[in-house]
């Protein structure tokens, strides 16, 4: 516990690379959440700092169980009951929205600030509900519209997303899956947010009916100028709607980038062997591998998280790597330094 | 016609019969209608398509798991009788399955020495050979020291290491054909070309043959010779890998890689261009080619009337399409 205070007092001293709030839309510092298991304490989200500026699209890449989900959690407080650590800072629009009560921040902030498409869309709608209603339901929640008003919005976010409008009267199981996750995306959209988190939203997708979806998502980017962060392990899709990539590993965040920059050559050892193990279809490059596990969250290794599968690694690495700036990117690695 | 082909089938189909009252069929779902291929000794193949192409039914039909409605099946030089019971059971002990889901593959209750026996014991093999086995297989997916991993359960495992054992499971019984349902689409990127690369040594080193089932073909071109596109139950392209990437014939085939994305950043200012409109119902499929209601080349009066055949517009490169008439 102190040695994490410790990390805590020397992060926050030394503030983060982003300028405070200031033109930002989001902007999180040194976020904390851990969880309580049987087995001992998860350091799911372990300092992550980064910013967003307006306009911008963010996808947050990385491995299974390196944090990302739960850093979407830790955003939008659906936090489980087990949380040992939940500290740190969520500024949207300049205000602490973390500083919020649970209450205020359920009214005030979630679906009508930020709204999230979950990991498991395909399963969430209520199968005895019709989906126009539950479509609508962020709008008639705390009575933010009439029922008319309501049913006269999700009428438009369906058209928004691609789904007719005779839809609205059925129930989820007469939608295939595509639309089931249009359905979805819509209701994320139904109270006009500025900011939507998207957690897997294609995985459990076919090719073509993903592609479909990422033309959807990307055309309601180009008009309605929402900020997405979208959450996801395909590298490939998540370079559809992406400005922004944040690459995280082991519950911290290792390379912010631009998507020219990440895509292209990332900074970052891990980022750069995440890169090359992605297969491509039209460029002739035999993927790799990265020997080795990620290191367990219970009890991850001081210094930096990714020294015992790095190739790059030297004598510094048993030291944690603070987040260097380079360039406009910020990456956690020894290497960069200098800057 | 190949000489050494293992696995030889002719016009194969798999139909689903609905729901039967008295004398009234409902008809029947056409899930795997009239699919011909050859598979040689030690080569590796994959089958691409997306869901509800009949893939899936055909990797079942492969493993004994549903019987053929009709067809000419020839497998290891023993020909087998569609729908004959006995003769699918002889196949199923001959081929190795790998699942998609190495976490619901295994059961969480058996020892990884339980898990490998169990086919062992399910196939007689005498008891005495079991450990020398096991032992074999583990060395051969390096889940080494064996000793180490013999007493351990699944949930120790990290992912990668359970798909491993899912291997191991696979070739115990020392088949002669490894059929791989999507063998990476549950695990991370940097592990998934770890696994493909063990199946890859385990195929050269005893000349087992391998069929991939995948939607998504960047993942294993460089582990298979051989792909074959599926679309509405039919093979609608057969070539070699290189050919299918760089110049596919079928228009379903050049609709489907268009759609997979590669990871640049230009691909946040375009679209990714899909065929309009939704795979056919297998209950009654359209007349004609399957693909000419979503076809941008189709000819009109020929496509929508006459079902096209294989033509051979290159050498070794097959095509269900008038357009290579």
């Amino acid at each position: 516990m102190s040695s994490m205070s410790q990390q805590f007092d020397r992060m926050a001293s030394q503030g983060t690379t982003s300028p405070t709030s200031g033109g930002l839309v989001l902007k999180v510092e040194n976020l904390y959440l851990h969880f309580c298991t049987a087995k001992g304490v998860v350091q799911a989200v372990d300092g992550v700092s980064f910013g967003l500026a307006p306009g911008k699209s963010l996808a947050i890449v990385g491995e299974s169980g390196c944090g990302k989900t739960s850093l979407a959690r830790a955003i939008l407080r659906l936090l489980p009951r087990n949380v040992q650590t939940y500290t740190g800072h969520v500024f949207l629009d300049g205000t602490d929205v973390m500083q919020l009560s649970e209450e205020q921040f359920r009214r005030d902030v979630r679906w009508t600030k930020m709204s999230l498409v979950s990991q498991a869309a395909m399963n969430s709608l209520n199968p005895v509900l019709n989906v126009g209603l539950q479509v609508a339901e962020p709008l008639l929640l705390d009575h933010r519209a009439s029922k008319k008003e309501a049913m006269e919005r999700a009428r438009e976010v369906f058209r928004i997303v691609g789904v007719p409008e005779a839809f609205l009267g059925r129930y989820a199981f007469e939608l295939s899956g595509g639309m089931r996750q249009r359905a979805i995306i819509a209701m994320a959209l139904m109270a006009k947010p500025p900011i939507v988190i998207l957690d897997e939203p294609t995985s459990a997708l076919d090719v073509l009916t993903q592609a479909n979806i990422m033309n959807a998502l990307k055309k309601i980017k180009q008009e309605l100028q929402l900020t997405f962060i979208l959450i996801t392990h395909d590298i490939a899709t998540s370079s559809d709607i992406a400005d922004e990539v944040i690459c995280m590993y082991a519950g911290q965040l290792v390379e912010h980038s631009t998507a020219q920059r990440f895509y292209r050559a990332p900074l970052h050892p891990y980022a750069e062997k995440l890169m090359a193990s992605v297969p491509t279809l039209r460029m002739d490059r035999k993927p790799d591998f990265i020997p080795g596990q990620p290191p367990s969250l219970f009890n991850p290794p001081s210094g930096c998280r990714f020294a015992a599968r790095c190739v790059k690694r030297f004598e510094r690495c048993h030291e944690e790597p603070p987040l260097f700036a380079h360039g406009a990117e910020a990456v956690k690695c020894w290497l960069y330094e200098k800057g | 016609m190949k000489d050494n082909a293992l696995l030889s089938v002719q016009d194969l189909r798999v139909w689903f019969e609905l729901k039967r009252w008295g004398f009234f069929r409902a008809g029947f779902v056409r899930a795997v209608d009239g699919v011909s291929f050859q598979l040689g000794q030690g080569e590796a193949i994959t089958v691409v398509g997306e869901s509800g192409s009949g893939k899936t039914t055909l990797l079942r039909f492969i493993l004994g798991l549903v019987l053929p409605t009709e067809g000419e099946i020839t497998f290891d030089g023993r020909c087998l009788r569609a729908g004959n019971k006995r003769d699918h059971a002889w196949l199923r002990s001959k081929v190795g399955f790998v699942q998609q889901d190495p976490y619901g593959a295994l059961a969480p209750f058996m020892s990884v020495h339980r898990i490998l026996a169990e086919p062992m014991i399910v196939n007689n093999v005498p008891k005495s050979e079991h450990l020398q086995r096991i032992r074999e297989a583990l060395e051969e997916v390096r889940l080494i020291p064996v000793d180490d991993f013999i007493n351990k359960y699944p949930h120790m495992l990290s992912g990668g290491q359970q798909q491993r054992l899912v291997v191991a499971r696979a070739i115990i019984l020392r088949p002669k054909l490894i059929v791989a349902d999507e063998p990476v689409s549950m695990l991370d990127a940097s592990v998934r070309v770890e696994v493909l690369e063990l199946i890859k040594n385990i195929q050269r080193q005893h000349g087992l043959s391998v069929i991939y089932v995948t939607h998504d073909l960047s993942s294993v071109r460089y582990f298979s010779e051989r792909a074959f596109v599926m679309y509405a139950g039919k093979l609608v392209e057969k070539a070699i890998v290189h050919e299918m990437i760089h110049n596919q014939l079928h228009p379903y085939t050049q609709a489907l890689l268009r759609a997979i994305p590669d990871p640049e950043p230009e691909n946040a200012s375009r679209f990714r261009e899909v065929p309009p409109g939704e795979p056919p119902n297998l209950i009654n499929p359209p007349e004609g080619c399957r693909f000419h209601p979503r076809c941008p080349r189709i000819i009109k009066g020929l496509c929508d009337v006459d079902e096209p055949p294989e033509f051979e517009p290159n050498p070794g490169h097959f095509a269900a399409c008038w357009l290579y008439k």
